[in-house]
């Protein structure tokens, strides 16, 4: 069963959808037995950084999250869900995030020329790195995925899988052991981003 | 690089699609969810669905059948009409709507555009205006492009982006129908106006509008149609290979 973390972030109508479409057992939950008793956890997001981190941490789900994924117990972020593993970030003022994968988040206007617009809204290309990851097993380099986000994970090339070229190349994807995680939003790109689920539900 | 995103717009009446639609393979072709799955199928980058519903039943009805199609599709859905209140962006948006687009909401109520990029994030609200020269100026239309409202329309869309608006519609009612291409000059106006993103519509009527539209505008970031889609004139897959035959870049 995947559990899907619900912390009073965002909409989770459609992640959950298409996990059913999958044919994955799914539940979206508070409950922190119920997330130690799944098979994988899934943290969804949006919104602002500082706003989120605090959420997860009152209602105390995120000592729960960061001691399941120690046990290795897959876990992918979404959007927001994945700025979130990284150890920082600078999106208005200083935020410390769950720790999960090394590395910090900051604003794209640092890294992109000036007159690109921000948010980086729309379809990008994938291009993997290096490093293989198991949830692109169904997928092919260069398949399009959709993006709506400000700010980026820097600091982290030992766990980046993909990036997206807008000006310069905005990681895409991590991934560090059993800790997975999608910039984009994999429940709104299409068959592609299916896929990327259905691997990560095979994990 | 970020593809140019090609936008089919649905109009649905009491949960049905309006305007006879034939397409093969398709058995109810007023199905919104058939509709919907045919366009992401077939090369849709969004969908919009356009409620002009008048009754309570309807507006319910037209509810259900958005938690069906975003049940059914995962593609990002931005849904208009009737949008006056943050309750209206609320149920739609539980509904799995990914944006939500305010055109004379906007008008009525003023703040309605900065009260719901707080609650629900800039990229959440899209400012759709219907805009027609009148003695060579640029004005806002509202109710459907019936009434003008006196207001300048590029300072308009300037004031609703500064409240937070993440993206503008621009229809333009001169090209609207006419079926001669996009607004060009209109568009170029609001692009140079506003750094979110712009997407065009009202006047396309065939590939090669959408191919002038992208060289002439590289700000433009979608183009958005309804009939020509709808009446099969253009199928979105041979657009999207014409585009990139002529260098612009779209997912395929």
């Amino acid at each position: 069963m995947i559990a899907i973390i619900d912390y009073g972030v965002g909409n989770l109508f459609s992640l959950s959808s298409s996990l059913h479409a999958l044919g994955a057992e799914v539940t979206v939950t508070d409950d922190a037995a119920v997330l130690r008793a799944a098979d994988k956890l899934l943290l969804p997001g949006v919104g602002a950084f500082g706003d989120a981190a605090a959420k997860l941490r009152m209602s105390g789900l995120a000592d729960v999250v960061k001691a399941e994924a120690a046990n290795g117990k897959p876990l992918l972020g979404i959007c927001l869900g994945m700025q979130m593993l990284f150890e920082r970030s600078f999106e208005y003022g200083e935020h410390k995030g769950l720790g999960l994968i090394k590395g910090s988040i900051r604003p794209i206007a640092d890294v992109i020329p000036a007159g690109l617009k921000i948010p980086h809204i729309g379809w990008n290309a994938l291009q993997f790195t290096e490093k293989q990851s198991p949830l692109f097993r169904y997928i092919k380099d260069g398949d399009h995925v959709y993006f709506v986000h400000s700010f980026y994970a820097a600091d982290c090339d030992e766990a980046v899988i993909a990036t997206a070229e807008y000006g310069a190349p905005l990681t895409a994807a991590v991934q560090h052991g059993n800790v997975f995680g999608c910039q984009f939003h994999p429940e709104k790109s299409g068959t592609v981003g299916l896929n990327i689920l259905r691997a990560f539900c095979e994990e | 690089m970020i593809t140019k995103r090609i936008i089919p717009c649905l109009d649905v009446r009491d949960g049905r699609v309006v305007k006879g639609v034939n397409f093969e393979g398709l058995n109810d072709v007023s199905s919104p969810v058939e509709l919907a799955k045919y366009y992401s199928d077939n090369g849709a980058d969004e969908l919009v669905f356009y409620d002009i519903t008048a009754s309570a039943e309807g507006r319910r009805l037209f509810t259900d059948i958005l938690c069906e199609v975003a049940r059914t599709i995962f593609i990002p859905l931005t849904v208009g009409g009737g949008i006056n209140t943050t309750a209206d962006f609320d149920r739609v948006l539980k509904c799995g709507a990914d944006k939500v687009s305010v055109n004379s909401g906007a008008i009525r109520n003023p703040s309605l555009v900065r009260e719901a990029a707080k609650l629900y994030g800039d990229q959440c609200v899209v400012l759709s205006v219907d805009i027609k020269r009148v003695d060579g100026v640029f004005r806002v239309f509202a109710k459907g492009g019936r009434e003008n409202t006196g207001m300048e329309a590029i300072d308009w869309v300037r004031r609703c982006v500064d409240a937070g608006a993440g993206e503008v519609v621009v229809n333009s009612i001169d090209t609207d129908g006419v079926k001669n291409g996009f607004d060009l000059e209109m568009l170029d106006a609001v692009c140079r106006a506003v750094s979110v993103p712009v997407i065009a519509s009202g006047g396309a009527g065939n590939k090669q509008h959408f191919t002038d539209l992208f060289r002439a505008l590289p700000q433009v970031d979608a183009g958005l149609a309804a009939s020509i889609f709808h009446f099969r004139e253009v199928a979105i897959p041979d657009l999207k290979q014409e585009l990139k035959q002529n260098g612009i870049p779209v997912r395929i």
